[in-house]
């Protein structure tokens, strides 16, 4: 998505990224960037919560059209409300480690069996 | 003061946003993938200055979900999918995000508006913030080709020429 702001911005389109994956999106160097700092796949508000979207959706039309220089970033003031995602999405140690190999173990057979 | 300090107050053992980027590398390599999946990255970005007042602008939401269900295996995102436009007007009540790789135990995307804002725009628009919500919204698949993206961002683009988009806001799951 990064890469298609960045083509748009070339032609004379001006974008705004919101996105919840601060690292990805600022490694792929975009105009302008809203970061929402929640839990991957609700980037504009928590579901059913249309006055929070709506703030968010209206803080990223500001940044939009305030922004000076590429690579904006401005950081939204909500709060998901917890913080026990952070470690936990895609988290890797002894709990799971066997799983993971088994796991990767039969994707790679599967991959093999499709060529 | 109570026995919990406030929250502007809190002190980090490590950056309190999460990198997904290494998060994904050391996941893939638990699963035994030892070659890591290169990001994009660019040292200069473009840009173009808005040249009207946001009272004036027509503006396009572009997203990575989809109208329909898409078959996909071994979570990896879905093949056979195409960049689309289709009607502000006839949003779906469901986007098709399965293949997704958002956090399926943190949240849901039952709610489209917490990731494809068109009601917000739609209000935003009526109360005169922005000129106008661009009549088609965009949809672009998250490829693991930057050169396939490529070729969706130059759709895209033609598309918002054609319909003189003055604002994108592109919304990654």
């Amino acid at each position: 998505m990064s890469l298609v702001a960045r083509h748009l911005e070339a032609v004379g389109v001006t974008t705004l990224v919101v996105g919840s994956a601060r690292d990805i999106v600022e490694e792929a160097g975009v105009p302008r960037f809203l970061f929402v700092d929640f839990p991957l796949g609700n980037p504009c508000g928590r579901p059913d919560d249309p006055t929070m979207q709506r703030e968010i959706v209206s803080l990223a039309l500001d940044v939009a059209s305030k922004a000076f220089a590429p690579r904006t970033t401005v950081q939204a003031p909500q709060r998901w409300g917890s913080d026990e995602w952070r470690a936990a999405f895609m988290a890797v140690g002894d709990h799971n480690r066997d799983q993971l190999a088994a796991d990767g173990e039969a994707r790679r057979a599967h991959q093999a069996a499709d060529r | 003061m109570g026995d919990t300090p406030p929250q502007a107050d809190r002190q980090l053992e490590h950056r309190s946003f999460v990198s997904y980027i290494d998060k994904s590398r050391e996941y893939y390599a638990a699963q035994g993938f030892t070659n890591p999946y290169r990001w994009a990255a660019f040292d200069d970005a473009p840009f173009t200055a808005l040249s009207k007042p946001l009272a004036d602008c027509n503006v396009a939401a572009i997203t990575t979900s989809f109208l329909h269900h898409h078959d996909s295996a071994w979570g990896a995102p879905a093949t056979g999918k195409v960049v689309y436009h289709h009607p502000v007007a006839e949003v779906p009540d469901a986007m098709f995000t399965d293949d997704l790789s958002w956090d399926k135990q943190a949240t849901h995307t039952n709610d489209t508006e917490s990731f494809l804002p068109l009601a917000a725009l739609g209000a935003l628009a009526a109360d005169g913030v922005i000129g106008s919500v661009n009549g088609r919204f965009f949809g672009v698949p998250t490829e693991y080709s930057q050169r396939r993206t490529g070729l969706d961002a130059e759709q895209i683009a033609q598309w918002c020429i054609e319909d003189g988009v003055d604002i994108a806001l592109l919304v990654p799951l």
